[in-house]
Parts: structure tokens; sequence; C-alpha cells
């Protein structure tokens, strides 16, 4: 148990990356804490590569995992932007009203 | 024997705060929760040898992120109480899917093998940190083999950032900017205007 | 010449049919009338040379079916069978051609009718100069849809228009067995020619066919189911109840077609193909009990009957029966010798019929007639003629053939003949009756019909009457001076290889030599059959009113011609529109139409509909999507890979 393996790191990847599942079904209405959902995501996402890294004596996993990261802040400040926008135009961040692009 | 005690708190932290993230109420906490969470899973990189990998996750990802975050719950007044309506509508729905994907990733990864020729098909093999420090060997990696990718990465950002202060930008009315451009085409006759006045009379 | 003839019609119906607004009127009866004119002229040098001097002739035209050993041409032959029918089918033809010049002068559409009644003229022709079986079945398929053009010409008659599909529904049925017929020969023959068939029939004779699980003896089995199709085309019991309903098309169409020309085919067809029929005795005893019956069936239901025109199309449904069961006694040249007289008092009788109808106002029921002899006394006296002629009274052409035929079926000296004998003796009897029952209720007695139309009743003109004329001459003259040719001392000669027969079949020869009783009978109960007519409506006229009511049971059965038409309503004619509708409605409208265009159609609203609601708009069902289709996916992977 206390020999710590890969498998320990991955489940641990695992169980976050679920938790930023069932955040972003819970908190329709709030798209901030969808972001941060999706930043948790992003989160497990480079627990794998790292920890695989480490396993596998491979350093092209933290150079993935330092692209993502780079990906992530971009993602999180367009996204934000998004927000900000909206949140001008229309008084709520309630992602509920947004029905626009009702097909 | 530390080592996995140490794993087994970072771990538990991590996980604990993942949670408090999606579920506080207040989105200030939620936001700090986050950032608890960024701090655990350094810990988590720093126990992998991946030392540099975690400074930058503080940095970047705390530092930056975490905060912009935050900046934005500020700014905006957001009625945190009418959002939580409606929370527990999906749950039943949230927590299957969950726990489907749940299993199964802990399904593939518990019974993790590796393929028999894997670790000799590296890309490139983690030096001795005696030999080299991590950084070193990042470094030397990343301005070679995928100095391209660097650049696009690079690219990504500045696309980033202009997007970011197009879709944000807005121009306020009665704000005075100064026109260069304006100022130094300005010729003697937008700017004089010569009068023949005579002696004693006014204007 | 040989191919004028047949042909010259054919012209004429192209031209009075395609350019007949162009032409008008009177060109397009002018055209048909001068070209069958020219036909009936030719037909006789033909008549010379082919019977009289004894030089049968075939003509070659064109290939047409040439695939593998199938081997089909058309060609034109011409024996004394063909002669003979020629001058039939042109005269009749003729005659009704000019007299539809004064008939039809009313009516709109009169190239049409004329190039119709030429049309049929053509087609009639090539059936009876025909060399093989497949260019007889097109000429029978061209007088079949030439009658249904002419009785369904009145078009905008709903009658008429059911009578015409009738006329070509049943006549079909006859033409399924008639196909069948062919099939069968040239499985048997290797060929549809005339001639390969008629000389290899003898070494065929005892070759049988296995046909639905039995072995049976081919040639009857082809002889019977050419024998289905004569009985639709001829009208015999079981295939008849076209025949009165065809009364509905203009009255020189009933004279042309169901009364001289169309209906004899199926009794032509027959006695062409004798060298076949020589060999099957059961189908030849077959033939006879049909025709028996069907004479004896007619008769009946012709003594009740109320419309002018159908109790002469009984008349002639029952004239076919005995055309019929002459043809099986084997005594073929008397069948023939009774189609070429009937043809021209049953024309004569038609044409008249029409003369009344046309002086009546157009009235065709005999109970509203009555006392018109003064008024129009010529087509009274031709009634007569056609009547007598009918009847089979001396020396009068009827008497002659009929008289033969009932001779020849005696002299045949089977059970079979003696059978057909009395019904035909009886059937004569009821002839003479219900013929007499015409003339007196039309003619005599007093006038049934109002002041108005007897103001009006006038002779019709000449253009009518002279055809009228001609006719007559034929039916007096026609039986006296064809009798010896015919069925004779000069029939050998007259016949040579036309007709086949076998030794053993001398029911013709002993004609001559029944018992002189036999030979008298069918005069006596002729005139018992015109006395007692006189003595119903002249003498007695409320005696038959007494005897309808007595009987009225069997009256209302023989007035609906033995219920037939309401036996095959329930058996065939329900059954088909049942399926007919079941299959439109539930099964093109239901299957074919839900499952394709409309089931597609609605399908495809249906699932475009549902799958609209998946834009709802709302960003979280969109990533809700997104992450069920990652769970999705993620599961296929851990299924199908572990």
């Amino acid at each position: 148990m206390l020999e710590i393996g890969l498998a320990h790191y991955l489940s641990v990847g695992a169980i976050l990356f679920t938790l930023g599942v069932f955040g972003i079904f819970l908190n329709r209405k709030n798209v901030i804490t969808i972001l941060m959902s999706i930043e948790l995501m992003l989160l497990a996402v480079n627990i794998n590569f790292v920890a695989f890294s480490h396993f596998l004596n491979d350093l092209v996993g933290q150079i993935f995992a330092m692209f993502v990261l780079t990906v992530a802040a971009a993602e999180a400040a367009i996204g934000l932007a998004i927000v900000v926008v909206f949140f001008r135009n229309r008084g709520t961040i309630a992602v509920q009203d947004i029905n626009q692009m009702k097909g | 024997m530390i080592q996995g005690l140490v794993f087994y708190l970072f771990a538990a932290v991590t996980v604990a705060s993942g949670v408090m993230v999606i579920s506080a109420r207040n989105p200030v906490h939620a936001v700090l929760f986050l950032i608890l969470a960024f701090f655990n899973a350094a810990g988590l990189f720093l126990l992998c040898g991946a030392e540099f990998l975690a400074m930058v996750l503080v940095v970047v990802y705390v530092g930056a992120v975490a905060v912009l975050f935050l900046f934005v719950v500020m700014l905006l007044d957001i009625n945190y109480l009418k959002l939580r309506e409606g929370f527990l509508q999906y749950l039943p729905t949230g927590a299957l899917i969950g726990l489907i994907l749940l299993v199964e990733l802990l399904l593939v990864f518990g019974g993790w093998q590796f393929a028999p020729g894997a670790p000799l098909s590296v890309g490139s093999r983690m030096p001795e940190p005696s030999v080299m420090t991590n950084t070193d060997a990042l470094g030397r990696l990343l301005y070679t083999d995928y100095f391209y990718l660097f650049q696009i990465a690079g690219l990504i950002l500045l696309v980033a950032m202009i997007g970011t202060i197009l879709l944000t930008h807005r121009t306020r009315s009665g704000v005075r900017k100064q026109k260069i451009g304006a100022q130094v085409a300005r010729t003697k006759a937008d700017s004089v205007e010569i009068r023949k006045v005579p002696t004693g009379g006014g204007i | 010449m040989y191919t004028a003839i047949v042909f010259l019609p054919l012209l004429a119906a192209i031209i009075a049919g395609f350019f007949g607004r162009a032409i008008g009127d009177r060109g397009a009866q002018f055209v048909t009338c001068a070209a069958v004119g020219l036909s009936a002229l030719l037909a006789i040098p033909i008549f010379i040379e082919v019977v009289l001097n004894s030089h049968s002739v075939t003509i070659p035209l064109l290939p047409w079916i040439v695939s593998g050993d199938a081997d089909a041409a058309w060609s034109l032959r011409f024996d004394t069978l063909t002669a003979v029918m020629l001058v039939v089918v042109n005269w009749v033809s003729f005659m009704v051609h000019v007299y539809s010049v004064g008939y039809m002068h009313h009516d709109p559409s009169v190239p049409r009718f004329q190039s119709y009644l030429s049309f049929f003229t053509f087609s009639m022709l090539m059936l009876v100069t025909s060399d093989n079986l497949v260019q007889l079945f097109f000429g029978w398929e061209g007088v079949g849809v030439a009658s249904y053009l002419l009785i369904g010409f009145w078009y905008e008659k709903p009658s008429a228009c059911a009578a015409a599909i009738k006329a070509f529904v049943v006549n079909r049925v006859g033409d399924f067995g008639f196909a069948l017929g062919i099939f069968a020969i040239y499985q048997i023959f290797g060929t549809v020619d005339f001639e390969p068939i008629f000389a290899g029939a003898a070494a065929k004779a005892s070759l049988s066919i296995h046909v639905f699980g039995l072995d049976a003896n081919a040639l009857t089995v082809c002889c019977l189911l050419l024998f289905v199709g004569a009985m639709g085309k001829s009208a015999q019991l079981g295939l008849h109840t076209w025949l009165p309903d065809a009364m509905e098309g203009p009255t020189p169409v009933s004279a042309l077609i169901h009364a001289a020309t169309m209906v004899t085919a199926g009794v032509f067809m027959v006695a062409r193909m004798s060298p076949l029929f020589e060999y099957s005795q059961t189908a030849l005893n077959v033939v006879t009990v049909v025709g028996a019956l069907t004479a004896i069936f007619a008769a009946t239901v012709g003594c009740v009957q109320n419309d002018i025109k159908r109790i002469i199309a009984y008349s002639t449904c029952s004239q076919l029966g005995y055309m019929f069961f002459a043809i099986g006694v084997s005594a073929y040249q008397a069948g023939i010798f009774h189609l070429f007289t009937h043809a021209f008092f049953k024309a004569l009788l038609f044409l008249g019929a029409g003369s009344v109808i046309h002086a009546m106002s157009d009235e065709q029921d005999i109970r509203r007639m009555g006392g018109i002899a003064r008024r129009i006394p010529l087509t009274c006296v031709l009634m007569y003629i056609g009547s007598i002629a009918l009847a089979g009274v001396p020396p009068f052409a009827g008497y002659w053939s009929k008289d033969t035929i009932l001779e020849a079926a005696w002299g045949a000296g089977t059970h079979f003949g003696q059978f057909a004998y009395v019904l035909g003796v009886a059937a004569a009897f009821l002839t003479a009756f219900y013929s007499w029952r015409l003339l007196i209720l039309t003619f005599h007695g007093r006038p049934r019909a109002d002041e108005h139309v007897m103001a009006h009743v006038h002779e019709s003109p000449a253009v009518m009457t002279v055809p009228l004329m001609v006719l007559a001459a034929g039916a007096i003259f026609a039986g006296y001076v064809g009798h010896a040719d015919f069925v004779g001392e000069g029939a050998g000669r007259f016949w040579s290889k036309a007709i086949f027969l076998l030794d053993d079949h001398e029911a013709l020869h002993n004609a001559h030599h029944v018992p002189t009783l036999i030979s008298l009978l069918p005069t006596v109960v002729a005139v018992a059959g015109i006395a007692l007519a006189y003595v119903m409506y002249m003498f007695a006229p409320q005696l038959p009113r007494l005897l309808a009511r007595t009987f009225a049971g069997p009256h209302r059965f023989l007035l609906n011609k033995w219920y037939f038409d309401e036996l095959y309503d329930w058996l065939f004619v329900k059954p088909a529109f049942w399926l007919g509708n079941g299959l439109w409605k539930g099964g093109d409208g239901a299957v074919i139409d839900g499952c394709g265009p409309d089931g597609v159609a609605a399908a495809a609203r249906d699932i475009a509909r549902r799958t609209s609601a998946l834009q709802s708009g709302y960003l979280y069902h969109y990533a809700f999507a997104m992450l069920i289709g990652v769970a999705a996916f993620v599961t296929w992977y851990v299924v199908k890979v572990g």
C-alpha cells in the first residue's frame, strides 16, 4: 500500500477528472464554476502525463504537460473575457438563459 | 515510507479541494479551493521528480490563471444565491455519468501493464538528477527537438491575448485620447487665424 | 389482287381514322365504302379462281418472328374455306358500310365509326387469310379490339362502356384458352404454320402429354383449349354473357360483328383446324354437346325478351350453337354452309331491326310497337323474308343449311349426334316461335306507341334499304344455289383439301340417306312454331300474359337469362373487385405508399422534429451532450479492448 506505483497516480487523475465532469453537470447556471471544472480536468490530465513520464523515464511527458498548461492558460483567459463581455451585455451570467442558438 | 504518506496527504487534499471547488456556495471560496488543489498537485509533481513543472504550475496556474478567476469573480456582480437554483436537478444524471466514467477509468488504470518493449522506446531518456537538473534537461529538449511546438505555443498565447483584448475592449464615450497623427499633421491654417483689428477696438 | 383485298380496308381505316376531320363525314364514308366495296368485288374473282378452278394460293408477305427455332411469318393463305369467308365478310361488311351512311347520318363522329368498321373488316380478313396460328391470333385480337371500340362507340353512355368492357373481358377468358392451345400446339409440332401442323397431325394422333399430373391425349388437349377460345369469340354457353349486352352498340355494329362475322370467327377457326379436331373424338363430342346446349339455351331465353335487338342477338347465339354441333359431328361443310346463309339473313334481320328502330324514333321495346306494317311495308316484307329464312322454311336459305345440319347430326349415328338432333329440333321450334312473336308484336295488331311516335313512322331512305334488298336476295337464294356445292354431290370437289375428314366420320354422307321423318321434322316443327305464335299473339293476345302469370317462376328464370349474369357476378366479378380494392387500398395504399413515399416523408418529418429538439440553444445541454459522448466513447473502448 505504501509502495506508490503508477496506478496510484492514475487513480488520482481519474478521480479529479470525474470531479470535473461532475462539476459541469451540477453547475449549469454558474459559468465560472464550469470554467473551473474544466481547469480541474486539465489538471488531472497533467498529473497523468507527469506520472507516466516518471515511470517510463521519458521527458516527453513533461514537455507535453507544459504545452497543456500553456493552452489551458490561453483558454481560461479567453473564456473569462467572453464571460465578462456577456455579463456586460446581459447583466447576468446565468447560462440557463442563453438559448439564442436554438435550432 | 515517508514518500507514501506524503503522496497520500497530497492526493487526499487535492481530491478534497476538487470536491469543494464544485460544491462551494461562494464562488470566491471555490476559486480559493481551486488554488489549494493546484498547490497540492504541484506537490504531487515534485514527488514525481518534475520540479520545473511543479514550480511552473504554481507560478502560472496559481499566480496567473487562478488570480484571473478571482478578478473576474469579484468584477462581476453575481447573485450567487440565485445561481444555485436547480443545483440538484441534474444531480442523478451527473452522478451516473461520473460514476460510469470513474469506474471505467479505474478499471483501466488499476490493471495497467506496460508493453514489454515500452521502456526501451522512450522519446528521450530522463537523465539522473545528479547529472543534470530537471530544468536543464527540459530546456535541452524543448529548444532543440520541440522548438516549433514551442514557437507555436507562443503564438497561441499571442492570439489569446489579442483575442481577449479585442473582446473586452469598448470605446467609452467622452474619453479623450491623443491622436498623434492628427497633431503632427496640423497646418498653420488649422491653428492660427489672423484678424485685422483696428487699434483700440476689441475682437 | 390477293394482298389488295386484305389491305384495302386497312388503308381506308387509316385515312378515315386519322384524317377524318380533314376529309369530313362524306369523305370518310366515301373512302371506307369504296375500299370495302372494292374488296367485295375482288372477292368474286378470287372465289372463282380458288374454288371453281381449284387453285389454292399461298402468298408469303414478310418475315415476322425469327427467334431461334421459333419462326412465324406474315403470309396469306387462300383456299376454299378462306374464299367462302372472304365473300361473306366482304359483302356483308360492304352492305353494313353503306347502310351506316344512312343510319349514322346524324351522329357527330361519323369518320370514327366508319374507320372502326373498316379496321374491323381488315382484322377479320387477316384472320381468315392467315397461314399460321399466330397471325390468326393477331386477327382474332384485332376483331376483339374493334368489337370493344364499336360496342363502346357512344362512350358517354356508361352502359355502353360497361358492355364493351364485359365483351372484351369475357373474350379474354376465351383468348387465354386459345393462347394456351397455340402454346401446346407449338410444343407438340414445333411450328405454328398450318401446313406442317396439318401434315403432321396423323403422326401425333396417339401422343399423350402430361398436364396437371394427368396423362392426356395431346391433340385432345390442344383442341379443347382452342375450342375454349372459340367459345369466347362465338358466345357459346358459358362465355356467352357478353353477346346480349353488346347490343349497346349501334345496330350496324350488331349486324356486322355480332351476327355475320366476328362471332363466326370461332366456327371458322375450328373448321380451319379440322385436321387436328378429326383426330380427337373427345374434343368433337365436347363441341357437339356445348353447341347443342347453347342452341336450346339461347332459344329459350329469346322467347321472353322484349328488346328487339336482344331477341335477334339470342337468335344468333342459338344459330352459332347449330354451327358448332354440326362441326362436332364432323359435318364441317354443313357448319360453314350455315355460316354462309346465316350471315345473310341475320344481317338482314339486324339491319331491318335498325330500320324499325329508326322509324320508331329510337324505340327498341317491342311492347311499345305494333301496327306499323302499313307504314313501312318494305321493311316489313324484308324482315319477313329474313325470318322465314331463319325459321328454316323451304325454299329459303335457312332451310337448306339448317336441315342439312340436323340430318347430319342424326346421320352421325352416335348418342351425341342424336342428343344434338333432339335439342336442335326443339330449338328450331322455339326459333320459329320467337321470330314470329317479334314480327307480330312489332308490325301487327293495335299500335301501342303514342301518336307522336306513330306520326313519325317512315320508311328508311334508299341508302339503307338497298343493302337490305341485296342481303334479302342472299337470304332467299344462297341456300338453293349453294346447297349442291357446299354439302351435296359437289362438296368433295368444292372443298378439296380445305377441310379434312377421317374416313369413318360419315355424318355428312349419311345426311342424305336419313329416314324421311327425320328430314321432315324440322320443317314441321317450324310451321308449328309459327302457328303457335299466331295463336298466342294474334288471336288470343291475353294468353301470353296469363301464361307468364301462371308460370311466373320459369318466366322470370328465362327473362333473367337463366341467372348466368348473376352467377358470374357473384363468382368472378365480386371477388375480382374485392381483390382489386383490397390490393389498392391495403396493398398499394397502406403498404407501398405507407412504407414508400408517405411513410418515408412522415418518418423524415418525425425524425427531423425529434432531432431538432437537440438544438435547444442552451449551452449546458450542449456541454452535457459532449460529456455523455465522452463517457460513451470510453465505455466503448473499455468494452471493445477489454
